[in-house]
């Protein structure tokens, strides 16, 4: 297989909104509950039934927009006419060529930016389970069906195909949930179902025009994403290698069987036959609520990100972890009372990262005096990590748990003259490190440790084997 | 008696809302059998609420506006408990969870259901041949039709089974009937009542509208159902401006359409039409002709919207949650064999015209160009109102034809609605009042057209014609 | 403007809109839509340019609701009316295919 290969993604993401009730009824907008039990005549399209918009779904969708730098404009709703079991109405509410929100981009932790289509809103799916041999839809001998989703708020968010390879669809799926969670707009559960991602993949020579591409429905996670993509690429250019061309068609993931196969027979786009929904009028949110929505935004990831780095002094890359582990604020927190920022992101991004999920929380105060005390020297490296560990597990006092532990500083003097000692006990081993081997110094750090009983900071060690090897040298 | 009547002495003790009742279903008992107005009587659930009346007088609480007053209503709303069919064998034994809001309203104002009344299935059609479950017939001739879609509901008020009834006018399915049965028959300005409970036809062009004896209990049943509800968002987020039925018409400026006159109007409904006309203008109206030229599209415009629009809400029926299944081994087939079996041909040619008008490549030349007619049409008629109060035409081209007479050319049949269709495109109002008969003894209706929430306007004069109405 | 319809668009039309038509029901109505289209065609030859399309006939705009839970349907109420339920859910025949 040749590599000169260039991948291009674009990537819908259907994304259910937090919102008490459904989109156009008053039923509860719940996952899990007992089957058709949040259900009216609206939502489950009896004769006669009419819908009526969620003012919060709007502001969510908005507010969705915003914090994708979308152009909100005034849009209407269309119908979306097809026959499936878990359509209600045998038509779907949504919005086509007059969406809410146009043009936006969002930005990657790497800094790349990806162009945003549109983000429209539309109502969701009642759930089919297929009953029968295989509990999949082939080989089903009949199927049962839930409306509690049906009428649930959605907002599909379509990118521009400005992504290039399964781990950077990954990386924007995260970015993506990590700014709709931000806003509130979704509680980012994907294994509940709240984002479900369609992508669509197809592969050109660099200097070529863009392939065909195929859609891929329905991946429900980031390992799924990323499996799937990988897989069809693969195919297609197998394809295309072989001589054949690649089909325009939808696809389906095999999360078992690891593999994308065909689901339509035919080449040719359904005829949904949109039109104005008549059962709705226009939403054309004024002005004052746009700017409203506007300053409703909390900070974003990219923000966070931004902020963070240049209080560090580092790129926005480098502290993207930090963000997406929600410890920005402990770090800004401890470098604001003092702590060193470089040590604070380290200790947060390792000790404190690891920890997550097991330790109460960390008060910033006390991480802020741990880091200042290993800034100050007061404990070396791994005394601040012990220091850490016991404050993530137990809490307390950072000065009496070092007191309790028996971590003092260490003279300088004596460190320098361990280090001496070490040298002169194994002189051809301080020959071959002069020579150049920097291996040696870890085998010199770990007997200036025995000797300081631990006390000796191997950072500062390692200083003075490379300050002696460099006057050796001259 | 009018409901005007029996409203005052039934709130007035004078007489039992269950006297009220009896007497009118032992009406239905006897001639409802030939006439075929109602698919479902709710005897039970007539006297039981008849009781509730009777025992809220007793109480000396206010029983509501319409105390004691029958009413029919149309099949094509839904009534919690009640069957609702739409006079379609897709819909056969379906029991709504719910009741529409105009139903509802009533109740609470303590009018008296009789029963579901007889329509073309799904409303789509204008003699009520089209019902899955037998015509209704024309009371005034029981070889005639009724028109339709209403038929059931017009019949019903025709015969003295209620003197009101609700139906609902997509093309004229309120105003037509009323003409042919010869009684009062309003479709409200769009928006006026909630749709909520409508079974829907074609949604943009959909109102529920009171069928009466007289001007003034249709305005009484009107002024029931109207008003803002949260659970329909197109309908008009104020109220109607009251109506005060009297039959005032001097100064007001009344245009005859020259559109809907000449070729394709029976002559002695033509002849009705100018004398109602001239009756106006005696009684101190000026009366002139207008032009409204796009009156002449509004039918071709019509019969590419309404269909498209049809197509999409008769999707629901699929077999899936509630009516008819034909069941197959797989959805799809049960999907078209349910619906094959279930609709009738004028319900499923009007879904083949829709979901063509919509498709593919053929959306911009059929339904794009008929939602933009309908643009020049409103245009039209905004021009004419800045001349005219109100406009005149006949309601229907012809008096009650022959059952059978139209059913093998469906064209002939959509021709029958060419006066009434402008005004559901428009979403303007409209009231057909009774003037006079025709060569063959048969009743002729007049239409009067008021520009959109001009009700108030539109019953003065309806109530002008009422009076002087031969 | 479009060519009369044809009985392979109408076989195509039924298709989208699940009729399972007969086939002589397929004849009659070709032949009675190719009227009434035919008839329609006053409409097509119309100059509408720049007028836009009237989808409603009111002009109200941002007609919203409040998020707030308004009671429920019945299960059992709305299950008993259905065609086949197992359950509580609706049972319908096997579903050949995903979603389009």
């Amino acid at each position: 297989m040749s590599s000169d290969w260039e991948t291009v993604i674009g990537l819908e993401v259907h994304c259910e909104l937090r919102t008490v009730t459904k989109l156009f009824c008053g039923c509860r907008n719940a996952f899990g509950d007992e089957p058709n039990t949040n259900i009216c005549p609206v939502c489950l399209g009896l004769p006669g039934s009419l819908p009526v918009l969620n003012r919060q779904a709007v502001e969510l969708a908005m507010r969705i927009g915003a914090a994708l730098h979308c152009e909100v404009r005034g849009s209407i709703f269309h119908r979306k006419n097809y026959f499936y079991p878990d359509m209600p109405k045998d038509y779907q509410i949504s919005q086509y060529d007059e969406p809410l929100n146009v043009n936006g981009s969002l930005e990657l932790p790497d800094g790349t930016r990806i162009g945003i289509e549109r983000a429209h809103m539309e109502e969701d799916t009642g759930k089919t389970t297929h009953v029968g041999t295989s509990g999949r839809i082939h080989g089903a001998d009949f199927s049962l069906v839930d409306y509690n989703r049906a009428g649930v708020p959605l907002v599909e968010i379509v990118s521009r195909p400005d992504i290039r390879g399964a781990e950077q669809a990954r990386t924007y799926v995260s970015e993506l949930r990590a700014i709709l969670v931000a806003t509130g707009a979704s509680d980012g559960k994907m294994e509940e179902g709240s984002l479900r991602v369609d992508a669509n993949v197809s592969v050109h020579h660099p200097d070529e025009a863009f392939g065909t591409r195929c859609e891929i429905k329905n991946l429900n996670s980031l390992r799924s994403l990323g499996r799937a993509i990988d897989y069809e690429v693969r195919r297609q250019i197998s394809v295309l290698e072989d001589g054949g061309r690649v089909v325009q068609e939808t696809r389906h993931w095999n999360e078992d069987e690891g593999r994308t196969s065909s689901m339509r027979s035919k080449e040719e786009a359904y005829d949904y036959r949109y039109f104005p929904e008549p059962d709705l009028v226009p939403i054309d949110p004024p002005e004052t609520w746009k700017a409203a929505v506007r300053e409703s935004l909390p900070v974003l990831p990219a923000q966070r990100r931004r902020e963070l780095a240049a209080r560090a002094g580092m790129a926005p890359a480098d502290v993207a972890l930090l963000v997406e582990l929600d410890l920005d604020a402990l770090v800004t927190s401890a470098v604001a009372l003092g702590a060193d920022p470089r040590i604070a992101v380290n200790r947060a991004a390792n000790e404190v990262a690891a920890a997550l999920g097991s330790a109460p929380s960390l008060d910033p105060a006390a991480f802020a005096t741990v880091c200042r005390m290993e800034a100050e020297g007061r404990l070396t490296a791994t005394q601040a990590k012990a220091v850490l560990g016991e404050l993530l597990v137990s809490g307390g006092d950072p000065v009496a748990i070092a007191d309790a532990r028996g971590f003092a500083p260490v003279d300088s003097g004596l460190v320098e003259a361990a280090v001496d000692d070490a040298i002169g006990a194994d002189a051809a081993a301080w020959a071959r490190y002069v020579a150049g081997e920097d291996k040696v110094a870890g085998m010199f750090v770990g007997k200036v440790m025995k000797a300081t009983g631990g006390k000796a900071d191997g950072g500062t060690v390692t200083a003075i084997l490379q300050r002696k090897r460099s006057a050796a040298q001259a | 008696m009018t409901a005007v009547e029996i409203a005052a002495d039934v709130r007035a003790g004078r007489r039992s809302a269950r006297e009220v009742v009896e007497a009118h279903l032992a009406r239905v008992a006897e001639s409802d059998g030939e006439i075929h107005a109602f698919l479902h009587v709710d005897v039970d659930g007539a006297l039981r609420a008849a009781g509730r009346v009777d025992d809220c007088v007793a109480r000396g609480e206010d029983p509501g506006p319409l105390a004691g007053v029958p009413i029919a209503l149309k099949d094509n709303l839904c009534t919690r408990g009640l069957p609702t069919t739409c006079a379609s064998r897709i819909l056969e034994g379906w029991l709504p969870p719910y009741t529409a809001t105009a139903v509802q309203r009533v109740v609470e104002r303590g009018a008296i259901p009789l029963g579901k009344t007889n329509l073309d299935e799904f409303a789509m059609g204008s003699s009520t041949e089209n019902s899955a479950y037998g015509p209704t017939r024309n009371p005034r001739d029981l070889h005639r039709v009724p028109g339709g879609s209403s038929g059931g509901s017009a019949a019903a008020v025709a015969a003295g089974f209620a003197p009101l009834a609700l139906g609902s006018d997509t093309g004229g399915s309120i105003r037509q009937p009323a003409a042919l049965c010869g009684v009062v028959g309003v479709k409200p300005t769009y928006g006026a009542v909630s749709r909520y409970g409508l079974i829907a036809f074609a949604s943009s062009l959909d109102q529920i509208g009171p069928f009466a004896t007289t001007v003034a209990d249709a305005a009484l049943l009107l002024e029931a159902i109207a008003g803002p509800d949260p659970l329909d968002s197109t309908s008009w987020p104020e109220a109607l401006p009251p109506i005060d039925v009297r039959a005032d018409v001097a100064g007001l400026r009344v245009g005859l359409v020259r559109e809907l006159s000449g070729e394709g109007i029976a002559p002695d409904v033509a002849a009705r039409v100018a004398a109602a006309a001239d009756a106006l203008g005696a009684a101190g109206a000026k009366v002139d002709e207008v032009s409204v030229p796009g009156a002449r599209y509004a039918l071709s415009a019509y019969y590419l919207i309404a269909p498209a629009e049809a197509s999409s809400n008769l999707a629901r029926y699929d077999g899936v949650r509630y009516g008819l299944r034909v069941a197959r081994d797989d959805i799809s087939e049960t999907y078209g064999a349910t619906r094959e079996q279930g609709f009738g041909a004028e319900v499923k040619r009007r879904i083949m015209l829709g979901t063509y008008a919509l498709s593919a490549g053929y959306y911009d030349a059929y339904y794009g160009q008929a939602q933009r007619a309908r643009t020049l049409l409103i245009r039209d008629f905004a021009a004419a109102y800045e001349q005219f109060d109100v406009l005149l035409s006949p309601t229907a081209p012809t008096t009650a034809f022959e059952l059978g007479a139209k059913t093998a050319d469906p064209l002939a049949m959509y021709l029958s609605d060419v006066c009434t269709i402008p005004t559901n495109l428009a979403g303007h109002p409209a009231i057909s009042v009774p003037f006079g008969v025709g060569v063959d003894g048969l009743p002729i209706g007049v239409q009067v057209l008021a520009p959109a929430l001009g009700e108030a306007v539109m019953f003065r004069v309806a109530a002008a014609l009422e009076e002087m109405a031969p | 403007m479009a060519a009369p319809i044809s009985r392979a668009d109408a076989e195509h039309v039924a298709r989208l809109a699940r009729l399972e038509l007969t086939a002589e029901e397929l004849d009659r109505f070709t032949g009675q839509l190719a009227a009434v289209l035919e008839h329609a065609s006053d409409v097509a030859s119309l100059d509408t340019a720049g007028v836009p399309p009237t989808a409603h006939p009111l002009h109200l705009v941002n007609v919203l609701r409040e998020d707030v839970v308004r009671p429920s349907l019945d299960r059992a109420e709305v299950l008993s009316m259905a065609p086949a339920a197992e359950g509580d859910r609706f049972r319908v025949p096997k579903i050949l295919g995903d979603a389009p």
